[in-house]
């Protein structure tokens, strides 16, 4: 299993986590190359089937993240966000898949959070193996 | 052909997607084989051409990516380089010049979220570049041209806070014809420049320059100030806010109040003057913030009043009100300033070399508030343990700045506000020893450098060191012992007055507005430009500038600088009286929407309702957020440029598992 790469997914909002990630570029803190980002307004956006689809392309973990509480571009966004996140990882529970999801939240100014974030998750999900759904993603 | 009729006619033309990928000198290509990129790219679906260019954003670059639509008949357009934060502005109406609607264009950032993360691995980086790129060319292939709105512009200004940044940005956008809105918490404006004795580096009467600027801001009759008000809610978008003002009671009338003080002669009321004074000396429970304060109007302190009525009858114009209550404004507004200011770093909490525990040490704001001529004192510098002229007097740099167990960052001021205290504590008492213990002396800026020459000249003491430990003698007396590190001496040093050269903190003030705006906030705890060098007063949020401290640590030169780029940046706005918003929103599929209603209060702006058992979208109320659509159990919400297909496109075609 040591030549495992994980593929990690992460979901940025435009405001807050996605300046974030910019500002570890621009302060060229050096992570793991296995992180690919996507880009919604709010965290908010997110919904069960993009995560869903995800996993279930064989990504090998998910991250949801967004402003800090409080900080919400659109005010309590990231409160549903929360809430709608425990109710998925509720659901990957079942399926044994529920640490391959993770929120987090990262401001602008936290560029170092980024970098510690994903290279922390990489590593979690190196140890956890590759997704179960995987091999049936890459056949198809 | 109607603007309907050219949408749909794009749509049905067969895919064309224009690809640039960006070396950006060797920012990208030091880490991406921009090449190898392109060679990938150009196999993809739908994709005509991939190009490489050195610096895409050039006038260069963007010709190409002009001629490339015209020639190659494009009708999607990529580019591989930045962030959008920055860029996607330009490059989106490069395209709408070449006659491409501006929603057609995709950006994916491999700068950085690539190249600078990655820089020492160009294999890797390499294949993520390739797989960002298509992801990228996945999402452009659906995407949709959209209209962005224009709106009309309130051409009005709301300041909120009226320091001298503040007061700047007001007087220049009233000088410019529009009308603004000076919104301040305290009774009076003036910020802490207010409280200041001197000023470098000239040492000028702050109160002096301030105060004539004071009247000045009262009488330009294009701002109304609001003074003893704070601002608590925020509403809308550039061009469109409306903001809710609370207006504290000052328990009088403010238009038959004429600042006289027949009122606080009477009142038999008295506490430490906290918020002018820094504690030293008294106010009465009713009394005028200081002598040049603008507007020159009483308030009664309630926490403190006794009812006795004293003023009421000592008052000849029966100003005195006491049932007074709170009031509220609305006001339209089309830009907001926020110059909120700073606090000073509070020593007492850890207790600073002995701050709190001894009283003969004391802070920098204290000491301006001691020496001045119109202080507690009358300018008499005493000690506040027998209230007798210190003969010997020293200065600590760097209190809760450039420490990791309080703040990391240099305020910038306090180096030269030391070197300026220290001076006039020389011309004053010519005997008295002077003394800075300092890490490093700062002093960049026209005659900066100069004037500390000039408190060498005068005979004040520097010490590079700070003190390790401070005690007190039976005297009163501070024991400061520290290690001169440029002569290897441990030195005692035994002080009358210790007064500790405080750095500058975001203040809670500040804290509260930063959240009510949702602009963002820097590590330091400061609000935060939109980029540190490029657009400094700006925020991320369209319509909304910062400026003076409430960016960070600076001097008044600085502050007031900045309050006037605040100024000219909003003014852009009124000016041009209208302004564009994103067309992206929620939009609903009534074909299969049931009006279950489950997404109406999932709105924080109150878009949606439900009508004739139909969900009714307020577009113009709708910032785009996307909250509602996640929450639809039908799926018959989406939201333009983000629609569900475009980000299920995304996540379907990352990883190319080895393709590439
Ligand atoms: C001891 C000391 C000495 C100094 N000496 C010098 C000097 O000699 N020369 C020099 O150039 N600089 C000096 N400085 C720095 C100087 O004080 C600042 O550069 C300057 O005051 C910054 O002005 P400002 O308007 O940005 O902030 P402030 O002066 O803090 O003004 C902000 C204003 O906003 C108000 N406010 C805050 N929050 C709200 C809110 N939510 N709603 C409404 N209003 C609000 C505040 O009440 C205040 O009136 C010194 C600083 C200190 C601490
Ligand atoms: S200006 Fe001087 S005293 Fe203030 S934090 Fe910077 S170095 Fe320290
Ligand atoms: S996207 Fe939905 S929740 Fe967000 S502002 Fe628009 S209508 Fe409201
Ligand atoms: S905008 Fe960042 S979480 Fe809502």
């Amino acid at each position: 299993m040591s030549d495992f790469e994980p593929d990690i997914l992460t979901f940025c909002c435009n405001w807050c986590s996605y300046a974030g990630a910019d500002l570890a570029g621009v302060s060229r803190l050096q992570y793991p190359t296995n992180n690919r980002i996507i880009r919604v307004m709010c965290s908010s956006r997110v919904e069960p089937i993009h995560i869903l689809e995800a996993l279930k392309e064989g990504t090998d973990g998910i991250l949801v993240t967004g402003c800090h509480i409080g900080d919400c571009h659109y005010i309590e966004g990231n409160i549903h966000t929360d809430e709608r996140m425990k109710e998925i990882v509720d659901a990957l529970e079942h399926l044994g898949l529920k640490d391959r999801l993770r929120l987090e939240w990262v401001s602008a100014a936290e560029g170092k959070k980024f970098q510690e974030t994903i290279t922390d998750f990489v590593e979690k999900i190196r140890a956890l193996g590759p997704n179960p759904l995987k091999e049936k993603a890459k056949e198809e | 052909m109607t603007e309907q009729e050219a949408i749909t006619n794009e749509e049905s033309e067969e895919l064309r997607i224009g690809a640039f990928i960006c070396e950006c000198g060797v920012n990208i290509a030091g880490a991406v084989d921009c090449y190898a990129v392109a060679d990938y790219i150009s196999t993809l679906p739908n994709v005509v051409t991939a190009v490489v260019n050195k610096y895409t954003c050039s006038d260069a670059g963007q010709a190409e990516i002009k001629n490339a639509i015209k020639d190659l008949n494009l009708n999607r357009v990529l580019v591989a380089s930045c962030t959008p934060k920055t860029h996607e502005p330009i490059f989106r109406a490069c395209v709408e010049e070449a006659g491409l609607n501006q929603y057609l264009f995709e950006f994916v950032n491999i700068r950085e979220h690539c190249s600078w993360i990655h820089m020492w691995e160009k294999e890797d980086a390499t294949r993520k570049a390739k797989e960002l790129v298509r992801m990228g060319v996945a999402r452009a292939a659906l995407l949709e041209p959209l209209e962005s709105s224009e709106v009309p512009v309130t051409n009005k200004a709301l300041v909120i806070g009226a320091g001298v940044t503040g007061m700047q940005a007001a007087m220049d956008i009233g000088d410019m014809g529009f009308k603004v809105y000076l919104v301040e918490q305290g009774p009076s404006i003036g910020g802490k420049m207010a409280q200041l004795d001197k000023t470098f580096p000239t040492n000028d009467c702050s109160i002096c320059i301030l105060g004539p600027k004071m009247v000045e801001v009262a009488r330009n009759e294009n701002i109304e100030i609001m003074s003893y008000s704070e601002v608590e809610e925020v509403d809308g978008y550039v061009g469109n806010f409306k903001v809710k003002v609370k207006h504290k009671p000052r328990y009088l009338n403010i238009d038959e109040c004429t600042g006289c003080g027949l009122c606080t002669e009477k009142c038999p009321v008295e506490v430490p003057y906290t918020e002018f004074n820094e504690g030293i000396g008294t106010r009465k429970a009713i009394y005028t913030p200081f002598p040049q304060a603008v507007p020159l109007r009483a308030l009664v302190d309630k926490s403190i009043c006794i009812d006795c009525g004293a003023c009421i009858k000592a008052c000849e114009r029966g100003a005195i009100d006491m049932d007074q209550t709170e009031t509220f404004s609305e006001l339209d507004v089309g830009v907001i300033v926020v110059t909120a200011g700073y606090d000073v770093y509070d020593p007492e909490p850890n207790h600073d070399f002995g701050f709190g525990f001894y009283d003969n040490v004391i802070t920098t704001m204290e000491f301006e508030r001691l020496i001045n001529a119109s202080g507690p004192t009358m300018g008499k510098v005493v000690r506040p343990s027998d209230v007798q002229p210190p003969k010997r007097i020293g200065f600590v740099q760097c209190v809760g700045s450039r420490d990791k167990n309080s703040n990391i960052y240099c305020s910038s001021f306090c180096c030269m506000a030391s070197l300026k205290n220290a001076q006039l504590l020389k011309e004053k008492y010519p005997e008295t020893e002077v003394y800075i213990m300092y890490m490093d002396m700062r002093t960049p800026f026209r005659m900066y450098e100069e004037f500390y020459n000039r408190a060498r000249d005068m005979g004040i003491r520097f010490i590079r060191g700070r003190p390790a430990e401070v005690t007190e003698n039976e005297d009163h007396n501070i024991i400061a012992r520290i290690e001169d590190t440029l002569t290897n001496e441990i030195v005692n040093l035994e002080l009358d007055l210790m007064v500790l050269s405080v750095g500058a903190v975001a203040s809670e003030s500040t804290e509260t507005i930063r959240q009510i705006l949702k602009v963002s906030k820097a590590a330091d705890g400061f609000m935060m430009e939109a980029h540190p060098k490029l657009k400094p007063v700006d925020t991320t949020l369209d319509g909304i500038f910062i400026g003076g401290m409430t960016q960070g640590p600076k001097d008044i030169p600085y502050s007031i600088s900045q309050g006037s780029a605040c100024a000219a940046r909003a003014t852009r706005f009124l000016a041009q009286g209208k302004a564009m918003t994103e067309g992206i929103t929620a939009k609903v599929d009534d074909d299969i929407c049931v009006a279950c209603g489950v997404c109406v209060p999932m709105c924080p702006f109150q878009a949606l309702s439900i009508e004739d058992d139909k969900l009714k979208i307020l577009t113009a109320l709708c910032k785009g957020c996307g909250t509602c659509m996640a929450a639809c159990p039908t799926g018959a919400l989406d939201q333009s440029h983000f629609k569900n297909e475009q980000l299920l496109a995304q996540v379907k075609n990352v990883f190319a598992y080895g393709e590439v």
